[in-house]
């Protein structure tokens, strides 16, 4: 599904290499996770991926199914299938929820060269997919994000995520901020989502998360590499002994 | 004999090309409105108040050239249920109009009027640009007064079933339109005015607006598109208790456009809006000059005035806002409000801001806030990674800005068709 073959990126702005060469290979059906310390370059990862500019991209490859991902524009990228969860979600003040959806979803089918989703049916598929994840009318009517609380936003990524059906998700510290209560909810709302076609990447610093949707393969990072990989027991070992004896030991 | 200055020779350059009626019952005050223009001589320059927008254009006896625009949209509120009132380069054009009576509405024309003594319109008509000179000077709103050509008489009664609808067709590249609309709102009437099109290749307009107590008076205008028409508008308006003014005015395209609104809170519990959202675009030769100028006076007690302007400007448009509360002593409660933003485009076009409160009483509300910014890069990326391509998302992020100015006005459909228009006017550039 995602393969990823030493990729290098660097800041354009202070010409610091972040990513020091990745090797990641996500299959479909299944959820890696990859853990690490902060500033180790996870999130770095999850921009570059998704095509956020700042970034230089100076050695490497993110293929999509086959498709070079650092060849297109973001929005191609989502087209094709890419959905990055935000750690933190952004206000867009003006635009209604509903109506960014919508645009997003119609934009995506229409690149794509699908029929676009009439009102009608969008709408019904909206209010579904939003009571399950406990949204109502209210927060589908209001400007995107705006006003809505921690879990209200991370709720609305996983909405999005739903309403997109994307075949790559990457989940960008979606577990920040969140109550316990809330992070059963947005995980229960990715778990819902699992499924044969479809790749996850959750990017956590906790073990917490990774007990509501359990991984297939975990993989730590550090100073811009995948050093150690290995199945769900990594994680646990990860929040026993804290990563400096893991980074030690691979050192 | 003292030599003339270059403003007075520019003054008298002018008025040599005007023609002023010296009989009827508007010949007084056209005399007097006479007096004003030759005391304070044209704008120029080197005026304060023209700092940011060069008069030249609008002060010249004869009018730069301006050609037509067609497009293939439909007019704007064409397809609501209306009384039309159309202005053809200026002239009234009766067959093109709807008949002019209405229950709860007298209406006449200033021209036809000439011979007529209608009392409520003598005793308004220059009056408030009159009493809009003070503390600044409105040269061109006195040229007005003296030398307007036609316009409309309102008197409001009652509450008409539909709004008034003032169409300005422009059909002449040299035409320069001179129009002077009185509006008298008597107490607890209620009106809606519309108004749409781009007049003449020049338009000197003036719009006064007197409302007695517990009236109400909505105001919606779109200016016309044709690139290279130029317009000084006027509205001057008295506000009695409890009485209600609104108006939103959108102007696409336009070389040079400056509105001015004076208004006046004379009534307790007064409340005034003047809202605008402006697109310009400066691409293909074209220029686009926007000018928002605005003067409320706070005269009475626990008044609300509340000013949103928003622009958007783009391959070198230039936008302007000039506003001004002033609030007397004695106008206690008083609660102003005062927003203008620009979004730009590009580096290359600029936004220039001068807003001003003067407060005599001490317990008064005011707030003015001025920014200009760029697209929100982060809101941008957001939305292009749940796929919504660059130019769509710029064009969704730009009517989510405008929109808080078009939320002013009160009629949902109104505003609706008012976003249509520029959601149409965005998509044909991208």
């Amino acid at each position: 599904m995602l393969k990823i073959t030493d990729l290098r990126a660097s800041l354009e702005v202070e010409d610091k290499e972040i990513l020091k060469g990745v090797d990641l290979e996500v299959q479909a059906g299944t959820v890696h996770a990859i853990m690490g310390p902060n500033g180790s370059g996870k999130s770095t990862l999850s921009y570059v991926l998704s095509g956020k500019g700042g970034y230089e991209v100076t050695q490497g490859s993110a293929m999509l199914e086959g498709a070079d991902l650092l060849e297109m524009e973001p929005e191609e990228r989502a087209a094709a299938g890419l959905f990055l969860a935000f750690q933190y979600p952004v206000e867009i003040p003006g635009v209604g929820n509903m109506t960014f959806l919508r645009t997003a979803v119609n934009s995506q089918r229409k690149a794509r060269g699908e029929d676009e989703l009439s009102a009608t049916d969008f709408l019904k598929e909206i209010r579904e997919k939003a009571k399950a994840l406990k949204i109502d009318a209210d927060m589908l009517k209001r400007p995107v994000n705006v006003g809505f609380s921690g879990g209200e936003k991370k709720r609305n990524e996983v909405l999005q995520m739903a309403m997109l059906e994307p075949k790559m998700c990457i989940l960008d510290e979606t577990d920040s901020g969140l109550d316990i209560d809330a992070m059963k909810l947005v995980a229960d709302g990715v778990n819902a989502l699992r499924s044969e076609g479809r790749g996850f990447l959750v990017i956590t610093h906790y073990q917490r998360l990774l007990d509501h949707i359990k991984p297939d393969v975990v993989h730590i990072m550090s100073e811009g590499r995948i050093v150690k990989s290995g199945g769900p027991e990594l994680a646990l070992e990860v929040e026993h002994n804290g990563y400096t004896d893991i980074l030690s030991e691979v050192a | 004999m003292a030599l003339a200055n270059p403003k007075q020779t520019a003054t008298e350059a002018r008025i040599a090309a005007l023609t002023i009626p010296e009989s009827g019952w508007t010949a007084p005050a056209r005399k007097a409105a006479l007096a004003r223009l030759r005391k304070e001589g044209l704008p120029d320059r080197r005026d304060e108040y023209w700092k940011f927008t060069r008069p030249d254009s609008l002060v010249t006896p004869e009018v730069p050239k301006a050609a037509t625009f067609t497009h293939d949209e439909g007019p704007i509120f064409g397809e609501r249920d209306r009384l039309k009132i159309v202005f053809v380069d200026g002239v009234f054009d009766a067959d093109a109009s709807d008949d002019l009576s209405m229950e709860g509405i007298e209406i006449g024309m200033l021209a036809a009027e000439q011979g007529a003594d209608i009392h409520w319109a003598r005793d308004l008509y220059g009056t408030l640009e009159e009493r809009g000179q003070d503390p600044v000077d409105r040269p061109l709103a006195a040229l007005n007064t003296a030398a307007a050509t036609d316009g409309v008489l309102i008197r409001v009664t009652g509450k008409p079933s539909k709004p008034v609808s003032l169409i300005y067709r422009h059909q002449s590249d040299t035409s320069d339109a001179v129009l002077h609309h009185v509006l008298r709102v008597e107490s607890g009437a209620a009106l809606t005015v519309l108004e749409n099109g781009p007049a003449a290749a020049r338009l000197n307009k003036v719009m006064e607006i007197d409302i007695a107590d517990g009236g109400t008076l909505h105001h919606v205008r779109a200016q016309g598109r044709d690139h290279d028409r130029r317009a000084v508008t006027h509205i001057f308006a008295r506000l009695g208790r409890e009485s209600v003014l609104k108006s939103f005015t959108m102007t696409a395209n336009g070389r040079l456009t400056r509105n001015e609104a004076i208004v006046e809170l004379t009534g307790d519990d007064a409340v005034v809006h003047i809202a605008g959202a402006c697109v310009g675009d400066g691409a293909n030769g074209g220029e686009f000059h926007h000018d928002d100028t605005v003067f409320i006076t706070h005269n009475a007690e626990n008044c609300e005035s509340r000013q949103v302007f928003k622009k958007v400007l783009r391959n070198g448009a230039v936008g302007v806002f000039q506003g001004k509360i002033l609030v007397k002593a004695g106008a206690q409660k008083t609660d102003g409000y005062q927003k203008s933003q620009s979004l730009l485009l590009d580096g290359d076009s600029q936004f220039l801001a001068k807003p001003e409160l003067e407060i005599y009483a001490d317990d008064v509300a005011c707030s003015h806030g001025s920014t200009s910014g760029a697209i929100d890069e982060t809101a941008l990326f957001y939305m292009r990674a749940r796929g919504v391509p660059h130019r769509e998302a710029t064009d969704l992020l730009t009517l989510a800005f405008l929109g808080e100015a078009i939320d002013e006005i009160e009629d949902r459909d109104l505003g609706e068709e008012i976003l249509a228009r520029i959601e149409s006017w965005l998509a044909r550039r991208r």
